[in-house]
């Protein structure tokens, strides 16, 4: 096959209009601190998960809000639930019980 | 009895003058508009609170009665300073008199349309947060066709911190205002989706970021990190924008019912021949130069001349009362200082 040197990539503009938010009204539901998230990321900076992989709650906590599912859906699981982030986060967020509920969304995505 | 002319009859001249008459100065407003109130006129109501603008307003003007000489629809033509103090030519052939000056001319609202990327004055549903502001008091938010906006968003630092729109500066108030009417809007149209896109959000004032946090819980408004680059007016009339969500380091695009822009303060234009007659120096910026930024933070360079309030850089209605109070005891020690100086060197004084 001869190459040409560029191929069909997907688009990684995340759309408002066509993103899926249902997964943020779930989590909100079950956990409402998800709301009281400002981006800071202190949660991702001492996360035990994060040191070993692209674990971050901060953005996860973002593509929850923003409804971008793909990397959620894979990256979720790589919490240990160690807790480290509830005692970090300066606003108060349940951050562990934020991570279930994401994980419970992912999971459910379809009965949501 | 010494006599003090104030330019400039918003909330920092009317303060000013109701106090320094009541320390037994004889003071004159010069104001060009038809009425006193300056920008406060054109907001329904201010943060944190949300108290109604027009509470404060009938507060401020009720203070400016009796022994306060108001001059209004005055331009200023002139000034020229002599031993005694300042001698100011008005429109019309009027003049008055004066020991000392106090400006209080306040600042500009940054012209949206000069951010032509972002399409005020061509798209339909494009407005600033001082169109937003007026809507608030007609009691109704529409867009351009008649329709409930459903979602709207608010574009931060319009006009502030933008060096080709010639404003280094931050205007300090437009993030606390967003907030503002943003929850305003959200409790007017509840089930309106609304999305802030800001650089950074400076909410420095006391109970500010408790509304920040307020918006987001309660309200569930959404804050998005990234600065507009430009805006697509689509054929329902509807705004589609595209900007960097620098959080999660992707781009993004989303389409708006009713897009807000949160225009800044930039420093006043029509006062530069006021400037120039009273040799008063202004920063960089464009704004008054304060002669110490701690220590005196009303007097000019111009001895006799002071400034308060938003001529001397972006402030809050709190921080401008505070300085309107403040000036009124340098105003004062200027005023009998100068007098005891003449005395001493045995000048002959007619003041």
């Amino acid at each position: 096959m001869i190459e040409f040197g560029y191929s069909l990539q997907s688009n990684r503009q995340i759309d408002f209009d066509l993103n899926d938010r249902r997964m943020l009204k779930y989590v909100r539901k079950n956990e409402p601190s998800i709301d009281w998230c400002m981006s800071c990321g202190t949660c991702a900076s001492g996360c035990t998960a994060g040191a070993t992989s692209d674990f971050s709650l901060r953005r996860m906590i973002l593509m929850t809000r923003r409804g971008e599912e793909d990397e959620l859906k894979t990256n979720i699981f790589r919490c240990r639930f160690c807790g480290k982030c509830i005692n970090a986060c300066p606003r108060g967020v349940n951050t562990r019980n934020v991570i279930y509920w994401m994980q419970q969304a992912v999971k459910n995505i379809n009965a949501l | 009895m010494k006599s003090i002319a104030i330019i400039g009859g918003g909330v920092a001249g009317m303060e000013a003058a109701a106090k320094l008459s009541r320390m037994g100065f004889s003071v004159t407003i010069i104001e060009e508009k038809d009425q006193l109130g300056g920008k406060l006129m054109q907001w329904h109501a201010l943060f944190p609170a949300r108290r109604p603008s027009a509470e404060v307003l009938s507060n401020l003007k009720k203070q400016v009665k009796l022994g306060i000489n108001t001059i209004l629809n005055a331009r200023v033509e002139r000034i020229e300073k002599n031993d005694d103090g300042f001698a100011i030519v008005l429109n019309h052939n009027r003049m008055i008199t004066a020991h000392a000056i106090l400006l209080a001319t306040g600042f500009d609202i940054f012209d949206a349309s000069k951010k032509e990327e972002y399409g005020y004055g061509i798209y339909d549903n494009v407005i600033t947060s001082v169109d937003l502001e007026k809507a608030f008091s007609s009691g109704k938010v529409v867009t351009a066709q008649g329709k409930t906006p459903k979602r709207i968003g608010f574009i931060h630092c319009v006009g502030s911190r933008d060096e080709k729109a010639g404003n280094p500066h931050c205007s300090k108030v437009c993030c606390v205002t967003g907030v503002k009417q943003a929850i305003e809007l959200k409790e007017m149209i509840p089930d309106s989706e609304i999305y802030m896109y800001y650089m950074d959000l400076r909410m420095f004032g006391r109970h500010f970021e408790e509304l920040y946090k307020e918006a987001q819980v309660k309200h569930h408004i959404q804050f998005i990190r990234g600065r507009l680059s430009e805006a697509f007016e689509n054929q329902d009339n509807s705004v589609l924008i595209k900007i960097e969500d620098t959080l999660l380091g992707k781009p993004l695009k989303m389409n708006l019912d009713l897009m807000v822009l949160l225009v800044g303060m930039q420093p006043s234009g029509g006062i530069a021949g006021i400037l120039r007659d009273l040799e008063v120096e202004k920063d960089a910026d464009g704004f008054v130069k304060q002669t110490d930024n701690q220590l005196a933070p009303s007097k000019t360079n111009t001895p006799g001349v002071f400034a308060i309030g938003t001529v001397t850089g972006p402030k809050t209605i709190e921080e401008t009362i505070s300085e309107a109070r403040a000036v009124t005891l340098e105003i004062a020690d200027y005023l009998h200082n100068k007098v005891a100086s003449r005395i001493l060197m045995n000048e002959n004084y007619s003041l």
